[in-house]
């Protein structure tokens, strides 16, 4: 028996997964990232279908039950990524600053 | 003064009414090499400054005075600068304070000297809610730096050029000013505080920053310190 929100799921993963391997012949993500958001939806989808298997894990890693296993970790994921969310802005905002630099530079220069 | 190349390097954002004063008092005691960062104000600090023969830089965009006081301190090195000031362009610091941070630079007992508003004189007027948040920010940064000082975030240094060419101001907002201990530390530079009078008038609290940043100043040290 198909359930709504596995249908839901279904399509939303696989349309991720679609973006994901798009970008990556575009080549604005790397292998490597590629192959972290190929797992994490494939993942997802083999939770979705076969939810029992999330209670298997969730016992292996001695917390109750499956759900609470799935909404830990994707906490935990939510942070990775707002971290690495929070690297890459800083990065950009490091070359705004540099660039800005820069034109502070050459206005004087051009003004002598 | 001293025959040696200082070079004062003035953050400032919107301080059209302040800065005229500051540059004023800088000239009458003497020290001619000033730059000022003019980071994309919305008065007329940049003419204010020009009109005081300061170098005036200016940054298209505001990036924040840990960005400015980087473009401030690179074009005084290449300008040849033997010693280089961050001075306030509000008008809290006196003028007469930066020989006593001098003193030890040109004696070469130090290579950073950091003026601090907790050594004997005591900062004139200091809000309570900026005391507390002050003692916070040491502990702070004693956690992350293992730099124990008497002011952590204190913005009036004067650093000699080894130190200029040494400290890595990647942080462009307040929180360089944990950054720049961190690097002081790591590159074994050696430190000194001397103490300094900071005026707290209406317009420097109004202009100034509040103890309510602390917490997310306190977080961006944190991100700044894992990320380095
Ligand atoms: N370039 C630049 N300078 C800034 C910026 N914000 C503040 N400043 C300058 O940095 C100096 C100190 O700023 P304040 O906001 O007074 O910070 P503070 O002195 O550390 O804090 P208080 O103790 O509350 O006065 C002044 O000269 C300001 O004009 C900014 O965004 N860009
Ligand atoms: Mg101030």
């Amino acid at each position: 028996m198909l359930q709504v929100y596995q249908i839901i799921v279904f399509i939303f993963a696989l349309f991720a997964l679609s973006r994901a391997i798009l970008r990556a012949k575009e080549s604005k993500i790397t292998r490597g990232e590629l192959y972290f958001w190929s797992l994490l939806w494939l993942g997802v989808l083999v939770l979705t279908f076969l939810p029992s298997f999330s209670d298997i894990l969730a016992d292996y890693a001695g917390i109750g039950r499956g759900a609470d296993l799935l909404v830990y970790a994707s906490v935990l994921l939510l942070f990775y990524l707002m971290f690495r969310l929070y690297v890459k802005i800083d990065k950009t905002e490091q070359e705004i600053t540099k660039l800005v630099q820069k034109v502070a530079y050459e206005n004087v220069k051009k003004k002598k | 003064m001293t025959g040696k190349k200082v070079f004062i390097v003035i953050p400032a954002y919107n301080e059209a009414k302040a800065i005229s004063k500051v540059l004023d008092d800088l000239k009458k005691n003497g020290y001619r090499n000033i730059i000022v960062v003019d980071d994309c104000s919305s008065d007329d600090t940049a003419i204010v400054a020009r009109h005081h023969k300061a170098i005036v830089l200016k940054h298209i965009i505001n990036r924040g005075q840990g960005a400015a006081l980087k473009t401030g301190t690179d074009a005084g090195l290449n300008l040849g600068a033997e010693f280089i000031v961050h001075f306030d362009a509000d008008g809290q610091m006196r003028v007469v304070d930066i020989k006593k941070l001098l003193t030890p630079l040109i004696a070469k007992k130090a290579d950073v000297v950091l003026g601090s508003r907790f050594l004997g004189q005591k900062a004139k007027n200091m809000p309570f809610s900026k005391k507390i948040s002050l003692q916070l920010g040491r502990i702070v940064v004693f956690a992350l730096y293992g730099l124990w000082l008497s002011d952590s975030q204190s913005g009036f240094r004067v650093i000699n050029r080894k130190a200029a060419q040494n400290i890595k101001i990647t942080a462009d907002r307040m929180e360089h000013a944990g950054e720049i201990l961190g690097e002081i530390k790591k590159k074994k530079l050696r430190l000194v505080e001397v103490a300094v009078t900071i005026l707290y008038t209406d317009y420097s609290i109004q202009k100034g920053q509040s103890w309510s940043r602390g917490p997310a100043l306190g977080l961006k040290m944190l991100l700044r310190r894992l990320l380095k």
